[in-house]
């Protein structure tokens, strides 16, 4: 069989369960001490890299995501969860990025490795952009497929199903392709504790952002500010229909 | 009271030969504890407090995630108390994840998890009583003395079905007549003429994962010809095959907690044990039971931890926004007194374990017999403490069954009873150390009588220092001292306590000689107080790392280390000036007389109060 490499973007966000805070100054959220983890559709992607090779569609699985060095454990996380290596495309401390800056990372990447096929998550549950797959896309201008809930590899295509407001849509794309998980697509494996300990083997290559084309500075989309939502105010219970429009027509809302 | 004098005379035997263990090639380190009993605090082995490298740290965080994440979305606690039983796909997960092996080494298809690291996981696992004993009796007790006592062969047979988790193992010692008084057990091993088996026949009672095991390690008597011709009783370990046939179990016991923990009776009739199945030497049982007992107790420190750190999340939510008379709970000082009470214990107990598992990660397998066994006491009543205060913070709701506070509490109260009851413990953390005194104290006394003027002068002075009421100084605080200056008050208090100790146990010694052994109530005492003074210990030598390395919100540390330390110093005065009284001043005789009074009866012997004599 064909070689068939996938390049698998992921990304480490905050961990979905964590109550999050802004940082004093209202220009950025807290992260200190804060837990972290792999962004829950980059999850998805790579769990459907990983099944495409055991089921033997593809051949090698590479896992690679831009950011700083505490990233790393994020790829590790990956690697035990079945991709073969991993890269990290890795930014100063303190240094931010969004999703174009990660497009010309993974552009980048994809020219040196070859993928025939790129597998991000839709967005991240951080800033919840849903850019960087459709950016990388045009960058390389390979079809995209995203918001996948189903994909299958075709001899030099792929057929994506995707969820889209009407409903879903199927499409078959010529490879090399562009394709965004979505949550249906697949319920991913826990890294078991084995796993993991093998992961310490599996290569993991640090190559510095600027080598890739990334620019220096801050990113294109810039973070203005940041508040929490206004705390709930109580609800109120009215006796009859009547009187409850009569408050809806009275706040202005009806 | 002879349990404990079995078990002492037991212990004495098993630390003065070989250890179990395989390689030990130096003499057991002396540990902290016992020195303690001397009025000695070596801070080396307890300063700096123990940290990992910075490669383990990231591996161990790289494991704490998935088994977090598969104990909050795929263990219905709740399910498993009511049903009674762990579902085979849960248990199916937890061995994919390898929790079934975690201390086998690698090279047998385990983790080979370090003790701290284990540790480490401990308090994830607790999150659910069934899982994590199920998990303990296999791998802490039930398979451990493979590892710990067993040859190459057997390793290689057995351990690597027992990693993935193909074959569950169990402990079996208890009997029905024997719980506490291991050491009478009357389970049979009889060698069969060909010299090639033996035949095992007995029953074992309250056995965990008895229903499910395929691996049993079983202590049995067994007849042995000593070096003088003399046949002796002794107690052997053989690891037993269900296969080998003639394993039946009982029906699983419909408990109070852990239920969905398997616990049976196991039953052996004439089952074929081939000789290659004993673990160590042929009568050498009851030293492998001890060292197995010993190696695991530690981790119900970090276990108890996790659960009451999970505890403070959960009931500190409902206080923050349930409102009574117009304020919230958290506003009240006996809801605040609940708090502060499982952040301490909590903190303490993580302290005095992971110091102990860092200790016992030393090189040179030391032995942290009696700390293990301080641990165990400490958290199983911290544990049960905290569970019934979390309750009581939700009042009603905390007992009812849509909550899982009173599943919590149910689960935790076998704490106290098994792996040792902590009366026996306490008995065995006073007696070893007054031992461990004893003999060093008596070698004093036996140097000066030979003539030996430096001993008799060192002697003199620290009397006549301690009349003149010289001021204790230890090295913990100074110049030179290893604890940080801002927990200088609590430190010293330390150093107060472990002095005044020190010359309580001497008085005890010298008051009772070896009759010590009876004064159950007496050697309590001393327990509390040690077990007090290690927690200080560790309290403190944490809480000063800290600071050191700035870790955050280290202020609070250093909060929590002085309201436990000033509480229990005032605790350890107040019993050790019982201790200086006599049986009928501090209470000691009273006592004995009411019991005795009242089991002469078998019931309660006062009259009623409406009762009249006409």
């Amino acid at each position: 069989m064909a070689a068939l490499r996938v390049l698998v973007g992921v990304k480490r966000v905050i961990d979905f369960a964590v109550k999050v805070r802004v940082a004093p100054g209202g220009a950025a959220v807290q992260t200190q001490g804060v837990k972290h983890s792999l962004n829950p559709f980059c999850e998805i992607a790579l769990e459907e890299a990983v099944r495409l090779r055991e089921a033997g569609a593809a051949t090698e699985v590479v896992v690679a995501t831009l950011g700083t060095k505490a990233s790393q454990e994020t790829l590790r996380t990956a690697l035990a969860m079945g991709a073969d290596r991993a890269v990290l495309a890795e930014l100063a401390e303190g240094a931010a990025a969004g999703p174009r800056e990660v497009a010309v990372a993974l552009a980048a990447l994809a020219r040196r490795l070859q993928p025939q096929l790129v597998l991000l998550g839709k967005q991240a549950i951080d800033d919840d952009c849903n850019q960087t797959g459709q950016i990388l896309a045009a960058i390389l201008d390979w079809p995209q497929g995203t918001f996948a809930s189903r994909v299958s590899l075709e001899p030099g295509a792929v057929q994506v199903q995707r969820e889209v407001d009407g409903g879903l849509e199927t499409l078959r794309l010529r490879l090399p392709a562009v394709l965004t998980a979505d949550l249906r697509l697949n319920e991913p494996r826990y890294a078991t504790l084995p796993n993991i300990m093998k992961a310490k083997k599996k290569p993991l290559e640090v190559v510095p952002a600027a080598d890739l084309g990334v620019p220096a500075g801050p990113p294109r989309l810039r973070l203005l500010q940041l508040q929490e939502p206004p705390p709930r105010a109580g609800g109120e219970k009215v006796e009859s229909v009547e009187s409850l429009l009569g408050k809806l027509r009275h706040a202005g809302r009806i | 009271m002879t349990a404990a004098l079995l078990l002492l005379r037991a212990l004495r035997a098993a630390r003065a030969s070989p250890a179990a263990r395989g390689l030990r090639t130096a003499a057991p380190r002396r540990a902290f504890a016992k020195e303690l009993f001397l009025g000695t605090l070596r801070k080396e082995e307890v300063f700096p407090y123990p940290e990992i490298s910075n490669e383990e740290l990231a591996e161990i965080n790289q494991f704490v995630g998935p088994v977090e994440k598969f104990f909050n979305e795929e263990v219905d606690s709740k399910k498993i108390d009511q049903d009674a039983k762990i579902p085979p796909e849960t248990l199916q997960g937890l061995k994919d994840l390898g929790l079934f092996g975690m201390q086998i080494p690698e090279e047998y298809g385990g983790l080979g998890l370090s003790n701290t690291m284990y540790a480490r996981l401990g308090e994830i696992i607790s999150l659910d009583g069934s899982i994590a004993v199920t998990l303990a009796a296999h791998q802490a007790i039930g398979l451990k003395g493979i590892l710990i006592a067993g040859t190459e062969e057997q390793k290689a047979k057995y351990l690597p079905r027992l990693a993935s988790g193909e074959h569950i193992a169990a402990f079996c010692l208890t009997e029905p007549g024997s719980g506490s008084d291991a050491a009478s057990i009357q389970t049979r091993a009889t060698l069969s003429e060909d010299g090639k088996h033996f035949l095992l026949n007995g029953s074992k009672v309250w056995i965990s994962n008895g229903g499910l095991a395929s691996i049993f390690t079983v202590f049995a008597r067994t007849e042995v010809v000593d070096k003088d011709g003399q046949v002796k009783d002794k107690i052997t370990a053989f690891i037993v095959e269900r296969d080998f046939g003639g394993v039946t179990h009982g029906k699983p016991e419909d408990k109070l907690g852990i239920r969905g923990s398997n616990t049976c009776e196991v039953h052996f009739e004439n089952t074929k044990v081939p000789v290659e199945n004993v673990i160590g030497e042929v009568g050498g049982g009851f030293k492998v039971a001890m060292n197995i007992l010993n190696s695991g107790r530690f981790s119900m420190g970090s276990a108890s931890a996790g659960m009451i750190k999970k505890l403070i999340e959960l009931t500190s939510e409902y206080a923050c926004t349930r409102k009574q008379f117009n304020k919230k709970l958290s506003q009240f000082g006996l809801i605040q007194e609940k708090f502060c009470l499982m952040a301490v214990k909590a903190y303490v107990m993580e302290s005095m374990a992971y110091l102990t598992a860092g200790m016992m990660d030393r090189p040179g397998f030391p032995d942290c017999s009696v700390e293990a066994a301080m641990v165990k006491v400490f958290s199983s009543e911290g544990a049960w403490a905290c569970v019934s205060e979390a309750l009581q913070i939700f009042g009603g709701l905390g007992y009812m069954k849509d909550y899982p506070y009173e599943r919590y509490l149910r689960d935790t109260r076998i704490l106290l009873i098994f792996e040792g009851t902590n009366e026996i413990l306490r008995m065995y953390i006073a007696l070893t150390g007054m031992q461990h005194a004893g003999k060093i104290l008596t070698d004093k006394i036996k140097a000066i009588k030979k003539g030996n003027m430096g001993v008799a002068l060192g002697e003199f002075l620290t009397r006549l220092q301690d009349t003149l009421g010289r001021k204790v100084d230890l090295g913990l605080v100074g110049d030179r001292g290893v604890v940080h200056p801002s927990l200088q008050e609590s430190a010293k208090k330390l150093e107060e306590n472990v002095y005044y100790f020190g010359t309580t146990v001497r008085g005890l010694l010298s008051r009772f000689g070896k009759t010590i052994v009876e004064e159950q109530l007496v050697l309590k005492r001393v327990a509390d107080v040690v077990i007090n003074l290690y927690a200080m210990t560790a309290a403190i030598s944490r809480a000063s790392r800290s600071i050191s390395i700035g870790l955050r919100n280290h202020d609070h540390e250093v909060l929590l280390t002085n309201i436990f330390c000033t509480e229990a110093y005032f605790k350890n005065n107040y019993a050790m000036a019982q201790l200086e009284k006599y049986a009928d001043e501090n209470l000691d005789d009273s006592i004995k007389k009411a019991a005795k009074q009242i089991l002469e009866k078998r019931a309660y012997i006062c009259s009623h109060p409406l009762d009249r004599t006409f």
